[in-house]
Formats: C-alpha cells, sequence, structure tokens
C-alpha cells in the first residue's frame, strides 16, 4: 500500500508490522469484517419479517397455513442450525438450477446422473463465464437465504409468545371501538408486542452474531476464511515470512465478537428501558415510581 | 432386511474405528441411516460428559459470580463473558491452534512428563472446550436462579438454625435447581446441537471417524444428493432431543415432587432461542 513497502525484505520491526498489516491480503481481510456486517444488516430484517410471517401464520384461522406455521416454528427447535446452514444453500441451488434446467435445457436429459447433479451450461447458477464477484455474491445470497429461514423461526417463536402476551383486555377495548382486525393488529397489537418480544429477540440478534462464523461453512470468503488465509505458516518464498500465526489471528477475531456482543447489550438494556415506559410490566411499574419522587 | 443387518454390523461402529474405509460412492439408504446413526455416538458421547462435568464447574461459577468477594466474582464474571460472549465456532478455532502450538514432545510440570499430542484430539480437545462453553452459560442460568431464591426460603433456613455448607445444600442448592431447570434443559439441548460444530472446526476427523452430521454431509458431498442424507440426520436429532426432553422431564418431576401439584406440572417444551 505504502511506497517504502516494496521491499519488504529489508524492513525490520515495527516497519516491517506496519506493512505487513497493510498488504494488499490484509485489506481483503479488514473488508471480510464489512462482509460479516453485511450479512447482519441484510438476515436480520428479512428474518423478522419470515418471523412475521411464520407468527402470524400460527395465529391463522385458516388450517393449512397454521399447520404449515407450526411445522415452520418447530422446526429449529429439535434440528441443530448447523443442519440448515449446510442443507439449505445446496437444496437452494440444486432447485433452482433444476428449474432452469427444465427451462433452457433438453427435459429429456435427467438431472441426476448416477452420483452426479448435471445441467447444461445455459442453466448453470452462475454461469460459469461470470466474473469472480457475481460466484461470490451467488454465495452470500444463499448463505443470506439459510440465515433468514433459520432465524426466521426463531424470530416467529418470539413473537408468537409476545403477541399472546400482550393483555387480553387491549384487545377487547380495540374490538368494542370496532376496530377490524387488521387494525387491531397494526395498532394495537404490533405497538404493544415489542416490549415482551425485546428479551427473545435481543436474544436471537446475540446468537445471529455469534452464527456469523458459519459462513466460513458455506464457501463464503469471511473473516475465519481469511484468518486461516494469512496466519498460516508462510515460508521465504512469501514476501513476509512468519510462521505459524493463526492462533493470533482468531484471537483478534475473538475480540472483534466480544466487541460485538458487548455494544450489543449496552444499545439492548437502554432499548429495554425505553420501550418499558408506561406499559403494564415491572419494569414499567418501577420506572414509573423512579420517575415520580 | 438382511442386507440392511449387514449394514449394521459392517458400519453401526464405524464412527469409534471398527469397520472398513468408507466407499467413495453407492452406499445403500441402510447403509446410509447406519452410518449416520454411529455418528451419533459422538454427539452423545460430546454431550453428556460435557454436560456431566459442565454442571459442577457451572455450579461452583455461579456461587463465586454471587460471592461478595471481588477476587472470587471478577474472573469468574470475566470467564461467563468471554465463553457468552463469542461463537463456539471460534473457540473451537482457538483451542486447536493453542494446542497444536505445544510442544509435540510433551512438557514437563511439577517433574511430571505430560504427553500433549492427545490435546488437539476431538474426543479431548473438543470436549474441554465444550465443557468451558456450556459451563458459562449455565453458570449463567445458575446464577439468575440464585438471585431469585426466595426470601422467605432463607428466613426459614435460618429459623432452623442451619448455617453454612448445610444451608446451602439443603435449602439453596435444590431450590436454585428447581428454577433454573427449564432453562437449564433448553441450554442441554442447545448443548447436543452444538456437538455438531466439533468436526467442522479445525479439529480434524481421525481416520473417517466423525459425529452424525460429519457422515451427512460426507455422503451428500459424495452423491451431490442433500435430500437424503441430511434429513436422515435430522430426524436423529429430532428424536434425540425427545429423548433429552423425557429425561429431563423426570428430572424435573423429581425436583418438584414436595410441591402441590407438581404431578400436573409438566416441563413443557420451550424452544432453544433462550441461550
Amino acid at each position: 500500500m505504502f511506497a517504502h513497502c516494496s521491499d519488504p525484505g529489508a524492513l525490520e520491526g515495527l516497519a516491517w508490522l506496519m506493512c505487513y498489516l497493510t498488504s494488499g491480503k490484509h485489506l481483503l481481510f479488514y473488508a471480510s469484517f464489512g462482509t460479516v456486517l453485511l450479512l447482519l444488516a441484510i438476515t436480520a430484517p428479512i428474518a423478522l419479517l419470515f418471523g412475521f410471517g411464520g407468527a402470524f401464520a400460527v395465529r391463522s384461522r385458516f388450517r393449512p397455513l397454521r399447520w404449515f406455521g407450526l411445522v415452520y416454528t418447530s422446526m429449529v427447535r429439535g434440528v441443530p442450525d448447523i443442519l440448515f446452514f449446510l442443507f439449505v444453500p445446496i437444496a437452494m441451488d440444486q432447485a433452482l438450477e433444476w428449474l432452469r434446467s427444465r427451462v433452457y435445457c433438453d427435459p429429456t436429459v435427467p438431472v441426476r446422473q448416477g452420483n452426479e447433479f448435471v445441467v447444461c451450461a445455459l442453466a448453470k447458477l452462475p454461469r460459469s463465464d461470470a466474473a469472480e464477484w457475481v460466484h461470490q455474491g451467488y454465495g452470500f445470497m444463499l448463505a443470506v437465504i439459510a440465515f433468514s429461514i433459520v432465524f426466521g423461526a426463531f424470530a416467529a417463536n418470539v413473537l408468537n409468545g409476545a403477541m399472546s402476551a400482550v393483555p387480553r383486555a387491549q384487545l377487547e377495548t380495540a374490538e368494542a371501538y370496532g376496530l377490524t382486525e387488521r387494525q387491531i393488529n397494526r395498532r394495537i397489537l404490533i405497538p404493544q408486542m415489542w416490549t415482551y418480544a425485546l428479551p427473545g429477540l435481543s436474544n436471537l440478534w446475540m446468537i445471529l452474531i455469534k452464527a456469523t462464523p458459519l459462513l466460513f461453512l458455506l464457501g463464503v470468503e469471511d473473516i475465519v476464511y481469511w484468518a486461516r488465509d494469512l496466519g498460516g505458516t508462510k515460508t521465504s518464498t512469501y514476501a513476509y515470512p512468519h510462521p505459524d500465526w493463526r492462533l493470533y489471528y482468531f484471537l483478534g477475531i475473538l475480540v472483534f465478537y466480544l466487541a460485538m456482543t458487548w455494544v450489543s447489550q449496552r444499545v439492548i438494556d437502554r432499548l429495554a428501558a425505553r420501550l418499558s415506559h408506561g406499559q403494564a410490566t415491572m419494569a414499567g411499574e418501577a420506572l414509573r415510581q423512579g420517575a415520580a419522587p | 432386511m438382511n442386507e440392511c443387518l449387514q449394514a449394521i454390523a459392517d458400519l453401526g461402529l464405524r464412527s469409534i474405528g471398527i469397520g472398513e474405509a468408507l466407499p467413495r460412492t453407492g452406499l445403500t439408504l441402510c447403509q446410509q441411516m447406519t452410518l449416520i446413526a454411529s455418528g451419533l455416538i459422538w454427539n452423545i458421547y460430546f454431550g453428556v460428559l460435557a454436560l456431566a462435568i459442565g454442571f459442577w464447574l457451572a455450579t461452583g461459577l455461579a456461587l463465586a459470580k454471587a460471592s461478595r468477594n471481588p477476587a472470587l466474582r471478577r474472573p469468574a464474571e470475566a470467564f461467563i463473558f468471554v465463553f457468552r460472549g463469542s461463537p463456539l465456532f471460534i473457540q473451537f478455532f482457538i483451542a486447536y491452534q493453542a494446542f497444536v502450538l505445544l510442544p509435540r514432545e510433551g512438557i514437563e510440570l511439577f517433574g511430571l512428563h505430560m504427553e500433549t499430542s492427545w490435546l488437539t484430539r476431538a474426543w479431548a480437545g473438543a470436549l474441554i472446550v465444550l465443557v468451558l462453553n456450556t459451563s458459562a452459560y449455565s453458570a449463567e442460568i445458575f446464577h439468575g436462579a440464585l438471585r431469585n431464591v426466595p426470601k422467605g426460603d432463607l428466613e426459614a433456613a435460618d429459623a432452623y438454625g442451619l448455617s453454612g455448607w448445610s444451608r446451602f445444600r439443603r435449602v439453596v442448592w435444590p431450590t436454585t435447581l428447581r428454577l433454573a431447570w427449564p432453562a437449564y434443559t433448553n441450554e442441554a439441548i442447545f448443548l447436543f446441537h452444538a456437538t455438531t460444530l466439533v468436526f467442522f472446526s479445525g479439529f480434524p476427523a481421525f481416520r473417517q471417524q466423525g459425529d452424525a452430521l460429519y457422515y451427512a454431509s460426507f455422503i451428500a458431498d459424495r452423491t451431490y444428493n442433500p435430500f437424503v442424507a441430511y434429513p436422515i440426520a435430522a430426524v436423529y436429532f429430532i428424536l434425540l432431543t425427545l429423548c433429552l426432553i423425557g429425561i429431563f422431564g423426570v428430572v424435573n418431576r423429581r425436583l418438584n415432587r414436595h410441591l402441590p401439584g407438581a404431578s400436573a406440572k409438566r416441563l413443557r417444551f420451550r424452544p432453544n432461542y433462550i441461550r
């Protein structure tokens, strides 16, 4: 990056370290922290949306929809999430390629040939002549879908519980005022639900943060990938030879995650205090009494 | 049918090293089911031992965290913060890298010669990480329960002249467990699910001896078909989870047996998102 780094062999001590830490691959490593944050930023709203969908499906009066909701919300209880992270991307990939192969390829050729999954070049996703970033982006998208499905199911559990916790009298009052079901949902149920949902959702956010290194298992070039790549022993054929430093890279990642969870906890605590204002809960009562004298 | 019995005989104990090297392709459905089931041995091994050891460590940590003495409280708080605040996946990586850095020929400790190579193997290294991890989570649960022991119980204990160890053993500890048990059940389920991470996180599967998910992904990678192996593993884990809930439910009833309405109050299967 800097001009004086052009000959790393001649450098020593702090200058060597500075040049080492600003090498091209290290910049990619730093950028991959952005990948993690991006995953969090995209997954959290989508998962919340899936959660709302799942929660309303469970509460639906329409039976098939309710059954779907129950299966969706129960599936994450008994099965490890890692299994979904391994299963969903490859299943999605094959499903999409199969659909495309029905359109773009000769439909008489079977897709499964023995132990191979073969589609013609046109149906490949992404196309084999696509740029590198398209391949990375496609992998990332599959990861986002896998995370959203799993955390959507968790969120549906939390939101369904929170909706059931809203005092029945508040909803009855709304009914007495002649509000329709949709109006009750939008104006009473959802606004009043947040204070009950917050403990569960904040837990979920913490679990989501701690699940992000699993991106590595999905083949995305995330922080774990770069830590293993950069930390491994580098012989003197490399510009910056060093012994096995993976431990230090992983300790760096550990500090990153500890900082993330610590900051999140601070934010959640403040949010909880705000949401408890005027609520008919213990925390709300404590706030009221604290403010009175 | 005979084929399936043969598969069970061939592959039933494959995960602990009894059996041939795995064929690259062409496993029948029976063989796949047996192979993945044999992997469950490792999940149960890690889960049961980590819970059994972690339980006692967690009790100690919870007491240390509730202590007024900062020399006890601070380290316990730091330990719980580090292990609850970071991903288990990263903890596995760090532990593995740290164990690899230990000198291969062993270390001299207090004049004793200690082998170190076994620490880099999953059965020991990953178990240590899982024990520490589950103790941190369980300690937080126990600590929360400890703070919620009713004041009346303690006053009653004082009135009966109980103090120190006997007060803890007979009053505080049983009540803590009773309060913590539903959350602890969740933690146990979560721990069993977390054991599937071991063979994906640095610890190599020695001679193709892995857990259920390792074999499921092994088969899915070889056959390019995720729609058979993963659902099999999923069904096994659902059954395992139901067994766990059954066992913890029995303990829960025993803990609550003297309370009115205890027989009616069942432990409900609550989702595991509250880790």
